[in-house]
């Protein structure tokens, strides 16, 4: 675990991109063999099953350090992190053991099934034999919640480096599910192994949110202006007689999807569609929690198909009779995704309408109404375009419509994880319900880190009360929170549930009284669903 | 025999205040760093080497006097007389004695050596004042010859690369003790204002810091794997960008926590604190035999919990006038 600690420092240790991949290419220059595919598995953010209960690892550590359980959780709280908290918590090690990687994986997966005593001692042994830092290494991966600080694409670009090899190949190598203990390097990354995989997706395309006036992007004519839809970006495929769904977080979701089932036989073989999956009826998409709610069940019983019956919405072709047209423009790849939605009897496969406008203008008029058309807004792709790899800019943008806005008072902070842990970074919002505040949303982004740390220390000297880590304040700061959604909701205490809701600005210029009441909430919701 | 009041904490036979943070008659002040040394006070009292500072930092006409450690004066019969904290140089704990009743005041205090101030002196009394700065179990510091190790390694390094190494301390206290334990043969070591004028001051006591100070005529291009010692009010100041290619750490306790690490946006953070850890505040609480514990500063309701329960102490929570803003540089 020395050469794996030594990487994750050395991530940790730097903001600079470049650093982190020539961390990464130094360490599978020299990590044992079998250690470095179950090093891509864990940088890439699989993470190994959680062997144990959290809580009983805070016993354990509480025990072994001799301190009474409230105080190890007061402590874990400053912390903001329990692998951590624990690494430094435990008394200093009595011998050292080191153990490859691989092997302490297979000492959690060993773990799993144990009883719970004998998991005690085997991890008080694992504890008591590796320094601090190993330790938290150790702590992240078995409480499950393992992040590296490294995004794919820089892992790709370090594997690409080190394999010399393009970053395109090693992408889509790295597609959908895998298992370390079944692939080793050379399976995984020499010749076109990943050519047998006929379930892998291709890397999806990501457009870039529009930043500029949309007249630099040239003609209107050159672009191919669709409705951006809020579901889930899937892609389809059918091979070798066998479908599959997956969404672009890589998770394979056909038992979700009972209604794609049937396009198993009725698409030909070789076949790979991209789209958006959205619940319809009527000719219009439903609202996306209706499919939220649907998406959260393991078995799809009647009642769901009926009230949230899904189409997708295709926006493009990657595959047709066995052949990649990833290369091929967009234009010439929209003609064939119509003959083969057209050519299906069934009605699960639209066609995403390719917009008519005369001019830009009209296109921002359109966006800004977004939501009278019941989409967030527009995606534009220039129709000459190949399918590229990952996030790109120049040929695919999302132009989202403005978010709703409302102004909340803050009511109470909680303190934040991680790179935010001990200051007062989760906030919840609340508006008037006559003369009393009632809680609407929560949220944890949106302020700069200067205008966190004067809040935070506002919040520790105007404290009404602390229930564990949370606190409520005087009501005395307005937020103008801004969301892209809006519904009713039996589960939250003021009756609406927001999608995403963040923080736009911090209103100074406001006081508690000029804030925004239930009553306004409600009529958004009838606005935006109709 | 002592009071917390509103000004700080008093001793009413004596007619003094410990560290006030209004202005008052007469201030006995534990050491000079500006949250215990306040201005407007009529007479001040502290340590021999606690004087330059404050001359240097609340003006020269102060009315001040000065005890060695250990030397005794009485006050309308309170028996008064410092004794070593050893949390910077010059830094005490006041001990308090009146009709057989003893109480220490220990300021800010650690245990662990620096190297350079005379080091902590446990003080036999009824009543003890701490603070709990770092007053939880997750934090150990590495000791800070260690420490102190690892800044000459990362100098070494950067030196090597062509880079400067740019550490950020208290320019009173830290600043001294890393200092007078940086390895001289591996460059050349220049100075903030600020850690320049409190060299000075206590150069002029018979103190030797090494050190050049920036001044603003210098030519910072011939500044090159060099160690510059700054407080932290320089960072993100084009001051800092002078010294380009350059690497950037903090010494402070709370760099035990990886988010107040990350938080702080440097390339490193040292664990070198000038207060206690945990064992060492447990430590200093035993060593005195008191059983009437008062605690300030920090995490006061959790250490004071900790101390009943743990020790069957008489402890009890102050609170101090501000509650402490983690990623200082304590």
């Amino acid at each position: 675990m020395k050469a794996f600690t030594q990487l994750f420092t050395a991530i940790d240790q730097t903001t600079k991109t470049n650093q982190k991949i020539m961390a990464m290419v130094d360490y599978f220059t020299h990590a044992e063999e079998e250690d470095k595919i179950f090093a891509v598995s864990i940088l890439i953010g699989n993470r190994p099953k959680r062997p144990v209960k959290t809580s009983e690892l805070r016993e354990w550590a509480a025990e072994l350090a001799d301190l009474p359980l409230w105080l190890f959780e007061e402590s874990y709280h400053v912390v903001g992190d329990l692998a951590e908290a624990i690494a430094l918590i435990l008394p200093t090690h009595q011998q050292e053991q080191e153990s490859s990687l691989r092997e302490t994986l297979d000492f959690l997966k060993e773990l799993t099934d144990l009883p719970s005593e004998v998991k005690k001692a085997r991890i008080t042994y694992y504890w008591m034999s590796t320094p601090v830092q190993e330790r938290f290494v150790f702590n992240k991966l078995i409480t499950g919640n393992f992040r590296m600080g490294v995004s794919k694409q820089l892992v790709i670009k370090a594997l690409a480096k080190y394999l010399d090899q393009e970053q395109t190949s090693i992408a889509h190598q790295l597609m959908g599910k895998w298992d370390p203990y079944e692939e080793s390097m050379s399976s995984m990354f020499e010749g076109d192994n990943h050519l047998n995989k006929h379930h892998l997706p291709y890397p999806f395309f990501l457009a870039y949110p529009l930043d500029e006036e949309p007249d630099t992007l040239g003609d209107s004519n050159d672009w191919y202006i669709e409705k951006k839809l809020d579901g889930i970006r899937g892609q389809i495929i059918v091979r070798n007689d066998e479908l599959f769904v997956w969404s672009r977080g890589e998770e394979l979701l056909t038992d979700k999807f009972p209604e794609f089932h049937s396009l198993q036989s009725s698409l030909p073989n070789g076949t790979v569609l991209d789209g958006e999956i959205i619940p319809w009826r009527d000719g219009s998409p439903l609202p996306f929690q209706v499919m939220q709610t649907r998406i959260g069940r393991k078995n799809i019983s009647q009642k769901y198909l009926k009230e949230a019956p899904l189409v997708m919405v295709c926006f493009d072709i990657l595959e047709y009779q066995g052949l990649d047209l990833r290369q091929k423009p967009l234009a010439d790849r929209r003609i064939i995704l119509k003959n083969v939605i057209e050519s299906q009897s069934g009605n699960v496969l639209l066609l995403s309408e390719a917009m008519d406008f005369t001019n830009w203008q009209d296109v921002g008029e359109f966006r800004e109404n977004a939501r009278d058309y019941q989409c967030e807004g527009l995606m534009l792709k220039r129709k000459n375009s190949p399918y590229e790899t990952g996030r790109k800019r120049g040929n695919w943008w999302k132009w989202k419509t403005d978010p709703m806005t409302i102004d909340g008072v803050l009511l109470y902070a909680q303190s934040g994880h991680g790179r935010r842990a001990n200051l007062y970074t989760d906030y919840t919002f609340a508006v008037w319900d006559g003369d009393v505040l009632v809680p609407f949303a929560k949220a944890y982004s949106g302020l700069s880190d200067a205008e966190i740390k004067v809040l935070d220390s506002w919040i520790k000297r105007n404290t009404i009360e602390k229930f564990g880590p949370v606190r409520s304040v005087n009501p005395e700061y307005v937020f103008e929170i801004a969301f892209e959604g809006i519904n009713s909701s039996p589960r939250h205490k003021s009756g609406v549930a927001l999608r995403f809701p963040r923080i736009l600005r911090w209103r100074k210029d406001k006081s508690p009284k000029d804030a925004n009441t239930k009553s306004d909430l409600l009529q958004l919701i009838e606005a935006v669903n109709p | 025999m002592l009071e917390f009041t509103d000004k700080g904490i008093f001793c009413p036979q004596a007619n003094v205040y410990i560290d006030p943070w209004r202005p008052v008659k007469s201030a006995i002040i534990t050491h000079g760093h500006s949250d215990h040394a306040r201005k407007g006070n009529r007479k001040y009292l502290c340590h021999l080497d606690t004087i330059p500072i404050l001359k240097l930092r609340l003006g020269e006409e102060i009315a001040v006097q000065g005890l060695a450690f250990g030397q005794e004066i009485s006050i309308n019969g309170v028996k008064i007389s410092l004794h070593p904290a050893g949390h910077i140089i010059g830094s005490a704990q006041v001990r308090l004695e009146y009709k057989g009743e003893i109480w220490v005041v220990s300021g800010d205090y650690k245990l662990m050596s620096d190297g350079l101030s005379v080091p902590f002196e446990p003080v036999t009394c009824h009543h003890f004042i701490t603070e709990s700065t770092f007053g939880l179990p997750i934090y150990k510091f590495p000791t800070a010859a260690e420490i102190y190790e690892s800044i000459n390694q990362w100098w070494r390094q950067n030196a090597a690369e062509g880079y400067n190494s740019i550490v950020v301390a208290y320019a009173l206290g830290k600043s001294q003790s890393i200092l007078h334990n940086l390895d001289q043969s591996i460059g050349e070591i220049y100075l903030h204002g600020a850690v320049a004028n409190v060299n000075n001051a206590f150069n002029k006591n018979g103190f030797d810091f090494p050190g050049t100070w920036v001044n603003p005529e210098m030519d910072s291009k011939s500044i090159k794997g060099s160690m510059i010692i700054t407080p932290s009010s320089a960072l993100g100041t084009p001051w800092i960008s002078k010294f380009k290619p350059s690497r950037i750490a903090i010494c402070s306790g709370w760099m035990q926590l990886r988010g107040a690490r990350r938080r702080s946006g440097v390339d490193r953070g040292f664990v070198l604190s000038d207060h206690c850890d945990w064992e060492q505040l447990n430590d200093a609480v035993l060593g005195t035999a008191a059983e009437n514990i008062y605690v300030t500063h920090g995490y006061q309701n959790t250490f004071a919990k900790w101390l009943t329960e743990k020790y069957h102490l008489n402890a009890v929570e102050i609170k101090t006038q501000f509650e402490p803003v983690t990623g200082d540089l304590d």
